[in-house]
């Protein structure tokens, strides 16, 4: 294990890691889109149409591969970096300062372990379900998909799920706010006049994705269209 | 004033350190930092004690060796600041003043405040420098180098490698350092003949000394007393790709 691994140096496991976090954001734009088909239609027809393209389209089982390879290279390069981290400082300092810089990237590793917690549930819950035809079909005209809305709201009508769910949303949106920005910077790319727009992105990203998953339970919770 | 200080006292690199707390009376604001602990030295001896030791050469800010963590702080929190041109006057009566040693594993300490920063030597050794055949030295202006070019080596080269960002970096990540030294080659000519095997060499070198790795939170850059920015880092970075991709081009 460590020889593969920790033989790469600093700045490729910091490369490697910023092109994954910078994919995985593409794709949590694509599943944002989905789900916020399920706001639209409260007759769950567009959401369920969305989430069958999604699960069945040759492409996107295609991409899966990258998307699991992305997952699991960002979190193994993300814990080993943090290990090494904590191990560059084995005596710590009796009295430590606060530093006017980016707060959210001192606890990316917290946020980090969360959200993965929150994937863990969140692919029991889903994609497994998906993926082994447990979802009860329904019909709309003469096509029929698996209700994944109904899984959903179902799910979102319980509140402490919804607490979980948005509490999660939340420290991902923390978790972005560092990362999007973060990722330019380990891969180099820094510029006097494109670097603070990138930063300002940065934060636009992360309040688009973070508030508009935590819309979705919200919403379903205390509408009652569905 | 009166004070209080917290000192960390370590006889040896083997020995178990711990904090002692010390009362000192009569210090004037007019005192410098490392002049305030001169004193407090003096009073110790007079006692019959074993003086504080701390390191410092130049008192001026251009050496890079007085580097304190005081207060939570690397060189005591003030702007661009060294150590030994920290002054009395940000302190009032009745002060605690907690004084620690830089905190990594990369620089143990050798003895109370003294830490061994030899491992920034190492890295230099591996590729901070340019192979060029020594003689009489060439005319100032026998290659021309532009001005923006020349200003933004200087602005790298102005890194003292006093070890502050390490310390001051939650990580102990030496990077601000090392991206220092690589970017103030990176814009000369003179630079540019061993830049692939530069980067490369010390950031192997760096990685096997125990430095930690960069998260990009900026507080290296926020308490480096001479202002190297975070822009050096990103430099490195770009040098480092390059040098991956660029060097397996096959040439004829
Ligand atoms: S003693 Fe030289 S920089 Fe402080």
């Amino acid at each position: 294990m460590s020889n593969i691994t920790l033989r790469y140096s600093s700045l490729t496991k910091k490369i490697v890691m910023a092109l994954a976090g910078l994919f995985l954001i593409t794709f949590l734009f694509v599943h944002l889109t989905v789900n916020l088909m399920l706001l639209f239609d409260p007759t769950r027809e567009m959401f369920n149409a969305g989430a069958h393209f999604m699960v069945t389209n040759p492409v996107i089982q295609f991409m899966q591969i990258f998307l699991f390879g992305g997952i699991l290279i960002h979190i193994i390069f993300g814990l080993i970096l943090q290990i090494q981290n904590w191990m560059a400082r084995p005596v710590g300092y009796k009295v430590t300062g606060w530093s006017h810089t980016s707060p959210f990237s001192k606890f990316m590793i917290h946020t980090g372990i969360i959200i993965l917690i929150f994937l863990t549930v969140h692919i029991i819950n889903f994609f497994l379900k998906a993926k082994t035809g447990q979802v009860n079909p329904i019909q709309y005209g003469d096509v029929e998909y698996e209700d994944m809305g109904l899984l959903v709201v179902d799910l979102f009508k319980n509140g402490g799920y919804v607490i979980f769910y948005v509490i999660a949303m939340l420290l991902l949106a923390f978790h972005l706010h560092h990362a999007f920005q973060s990722a330019f910077q380990s891969l180099g790319l820094n510029h006097s006049k494109y670097t603070p727009f990138i930063k300002g992105l940065s934060a636009v990203v992360s309040i688009v994705l973070g508030l508009g998953f935590m819309l979705i339970p919200l919403v379903v919770f205390f509408s009652d269209k569905f | 004033m009166n004070i209080t200080l917290e000192i960390w006292r370590q006889k040896n690199a083997r020995s178990k350190g711990k904090f002692v707390t010390y009362k000192l009376d009569g210090v004037s604001e007019e005192m410098s930092f490392l002049e305030m602990l001169d004193y407090f030295n003096k009073t110790i001896v007079e006692k019959g004690g074993e003086p504080v030791a701390f390191e410092y050469d130049c008192r001026e800010g251009i050496c890079g060796c007085c580097g304190l963590h005081i207060n939570g702080y690397a060189h005591g929190g003030a702007h661009e600041t060294t150590t030994c041109e920290l002054r009395m006057t940000k302190f009032k009566d009745g002060d605690k003043i907690t004084i620690e040693p830089w905190r990594s594993r990369a620089f143990p300490v050798i003895k109370d405040l003294i830490v061994d920063r030899s491992a920034f030597d190492k890295i230099l050794r591996a590729g901070g420098f340019i192979t060029a055949n020594a003689g009489a030295a060439p005319d100032a202006n026998a290659i021309p180098i532009r001005k923006v070019d020349a200003d933004e080596a200087f602005d790298s080269a102005v890194c003292v490698g006093c070890g502050a960002c390490v310390a001051a970096c939650k990580n102990s990540s030496a990077m601000l350092f090392v991206s220092a030294k690589i970017s103030q080659f990176a814009f000369l000519p003179q630079g540019r003949v061993e830049a692939v095997q530069r980067v490369q060499k010390m950031v192997a070198r760096m990685d096997e000394l125990g430095f930690g790795n960069c998260t990009n939170t900026g507080a290296c850059e926020a308490r480096c007393p001479k202002g190297i920015k975070l822009t050096n880092i990103a430099r490195m970075n770009r040098e480092f790709i390059g040098a991956k991709l660029g060097s397996q081009i096959v040439r004829h």
